[in-house]
């Protein structure tokens, strides 16, 4: 196994649990602490990327463009990273974050769709940006074929594909066969980014780091959509106990963990009933809180909601869909009832 | 119908999917049209034996064939943005009138029960997006009963139904689906957002639009009606065109505090014309553009009329 560089996410991912209500002073202590922590990239934007704040997926407490300058004032060492989604965010965006101090874009696409992310890789490159592609929900794909995407996305200038579990939906067989698929296909660097929605995100990474994997994601106190992501820390005891910690303070991290996110989270990402759910029905992870304040409203079953968005095939970024099997679902119901 | 009731000669430019159902279109619901030309650029092209094969004259000697041909009033372009530029320039130094279905933008936006009136003299007009076509008549709906602050779209549309041109170009979809908005729809801002669903069968197009008036007092029953007259005025064109449950009336956290929100969810099914009927993304865009045409071809010949008879009196 190869020391593996971590990006820290909780500003992205994490935004979801937060419901986009990150504040700047919020960002500003978290990227002090990781940046001290010795974590090589830190990932700040919308959870859906940039321009994600929307009726759709939540609107953002501060603009993300001010979140990210903040993250590169405070930042000394570490590189400031956004994510972004072609169909959400625009190269427009993506111009903006860099003049707001971004080095890293990641470029994520359903991971069927590679080929909708030419011109945002074409763009980053041309303007000297470090570009990682991200192909989501790829548990709904065989290893092989997301190797052809992962493909497309080097063909198109990637430094690195990730392998995106976004439903949790995978076991640690699931992404080492994928990273192994990609690790032999392409010649750039290979990623792995978990959920814990089936308790096996840890597991995934390391089983993704065994199958050689280069990059892996984390969450301080695993703060992410779902059941949360595989937490930084957790990750930074398991890699200097395997002997390939890149630089990581343990000790600073658990420390970043407990007492300075925990206190901001509204609730412990935990793979509780629903989260489960998400994962067994393979089920985009940040459907979750959407879910249950559309259950509590129409006096639906979240579980019920989810499962049948899984039985739909919906995928990333798809949250409308939650919308309309709700409407369904309680019509359906109140049909039942009458008769 | 009278067969001798006059027709304008129009020609469909672009041998494609586009092309092709457009072509079907036309072909089964005439009105003051007569198709005569369809031109493409690769003589093996498929478009053109189909043409052929309904007895409909094929070249493929691109816009030429077009400009060597005066009885051509119509030209519909469903080529590609970067074609249309050239396109338009040669269609207007002609004088025939272009009705564009690419993304180039030449001319103004149309969307036929919004504004098509006010372009009847226009030498191009543009149609905007699937998107747009989709989701603008609402957002008029809903503007015209209650100004709309902030007007947001979501369109999933099956892969199998995005081409190579929307693939490649998707800021654009997202760019001008916006603007789209704003113009003709009347939003102060709107947003668009684009997602590509690979399930398979393959998923009919979708559309949801959530609504910001700009005031949290609105009168319901005025705004469901004056939906549900656009949503009748749009299925006089495209029928597979429909609102999956009445308008939802919720409330949201915006960044300007709580506000009322208005929800559609829109669902188009294709005619079948020629393209399956779960692209209704491409069907939209084509009935919208068999629309357009026809209301010019009206407009031509009632002018070619009024001529006529001012010279006989």
């Amino acid at each position: 196994m190869t020391r593996p560089r971590l990006t820290d996410t909780t500003l992205r991912d994490g935004s979801h649990a937060m419901q986009h209500q990150f504040t700047r002073e919020q960002v500003r202590e978290v990227v002090r602490a990781l940046d001290d922590a010795g974590v090589a990239v830190l990932e700040v934007t919308h959870g859906d990327g940039l321009a994600g704040s929307s009726i759709q997926y939540g609107f953002s407490r501060e603009n993300e463009m001010d979140l990210i300058e903040t993250a590169r004032e405070t930042a000394q060492h570490a590189k400031i990273a956004a994510l972004m989604i072609p169909g959400i965010g625009t190269r427009a965006e993506i111009k903006e974050a860099i003049a707001r101090g971004i080095q890293v874009v990641r470029i994520a696409t359903q991971c069927t769709e590679a080929d909708i992310s030419q011109q945002h890789f074409g763009m980053a490159k041309e303007m000297g940006l470090e570009a990682v592609g991200f192909l989501m929900m790829a548990h709904m794909r065989e290893p092989e074929f997301l190797a052809e995407q992962a493909r497309l996305m080097e063909a198109y200038g990637a430094d690195c594909v990730y392998i995106v579990d976004s439903a949790g939906a995978m076991l640690p067989h699931d992404a080492a066969a994928r990273v192994r698929a990609l690790k032999s296909a392409l010649k750039i660097q290979v990623g792995y980014h978990a959920h814990n929605n089936l308790g096996s995100a840890i597991g995934n990474t390391l089983a993704a780091l065994d199958a050689g994997a280069d990059q892996i994601d984390g969450t301080l106190r695993g703060l992410g959509a779902g059941a949360g992501n595989a937490p930084t820390e957790l990750l930074a005891a398991a890699l200097d106990k395997l002997g390939i910690n890149p630089g990581l303070n343990v000790f600073a991290l658990l420390d970043a963990a407990e007492f300075i996110v925990a206190p901001m989270m509204p609730f412990q990402p935990f793979p509780d009933r629903d989260s489960i759910a998400l994962g067994y029905a393979g089920v985009y992870s940040t459907f979750l809180l959407h879910a249950k304040r559309l259950g509590k409203q129409y006096n639906i079953d979240p579980l019920e909601i989810l499962v049948e968005l899984g039985r739909r095939k919906t995928v990333a970024g798809q949250e409308d869909w939650i919308l309309d099997v709700t409407l369904e679902l309680a019509n359906q119901h109140s049909g039942q009832n009458q008769t | 119908m009278d067969t001798f009731q006059p027709k304008v000669k129009v020609a469909i430019l672009g041998s494609g999917n586009i092309g092709s159902d457009l072509m079907y279109k036309i072909l089964r619901q005439p009105g003051h049209m007569e198709l005569t030309l369809l031109a493409g650029i690769e003589p093996q092209s498929e478009g053109l034996t189909r043409a052929r094969n309904v007895g409909i004259r094929a070249s493929h000697d691109g816009i030429q064939a077009i400009l060597d041909d005066p009885t051509i009033q119509i030209v519909f372009d469903a080529t590609s943005a970067y074609a249309h530029v050239r396109h338009a320039k040669a269609l207007r130094d002609a004088g025939r009138i272009a009705i564009d279905l690419t993304p180039a933008a030449r001319g103004p936006y149309v969307v036929p029960p919004v504004n098509l009136g006010a372009h009847l003299d226009a030498p191009n007009v543009n149609l905007i997006t699937c998107g747009g076509q989709a989701t603008i008549p609402l957002v008029h709906a809903v503007n015209r009963v209650t100004p709309v602050e902030y007007a947001e779209m979501v369109s999933t549309i099956a892969s199998k139904s995005a081409g190579p041109g929307t693939r490649q170009n998707i800021d654009e979809f997202t760019f001008t689906t916006a603007r789209g908005m704003e113009v003709i729809g009347g939003a102060t801002r709107g947003k668009a957002i684009i997602i590509l669903n690979p399930a398979d069968p393959p998923i009919l197009m979708r559309n949801t639009i959530y609504l910001l008036p700009a005031a949290n007092e609105v009168d319901e029953t005025e705004i469901v009606e004056s939906v549900e007259q656009m949503v009748a005025a749009v299925q006089e064109y495209v029928p597979g065109y429909r609102l999956k449950n009445a308008p939802v009336f919720d409330y949201r956290d915006t960044p300007t505090g709580k506000r009322l929100m208005i929800a559609m969810l829109l669902e188009v099914t294709g005619a079948g014309d020629y393209l399956p009927e779960y692209a209704g993304n491409l069907d939209i865009m084509t009935s919208a553009a068999r629309q357009v045409g026809e209301v010019f071809a009206k407009k031509l010949l009632e002018t070619r009329d009024r001529r006529l008879s001012f010279r006989t009196a």
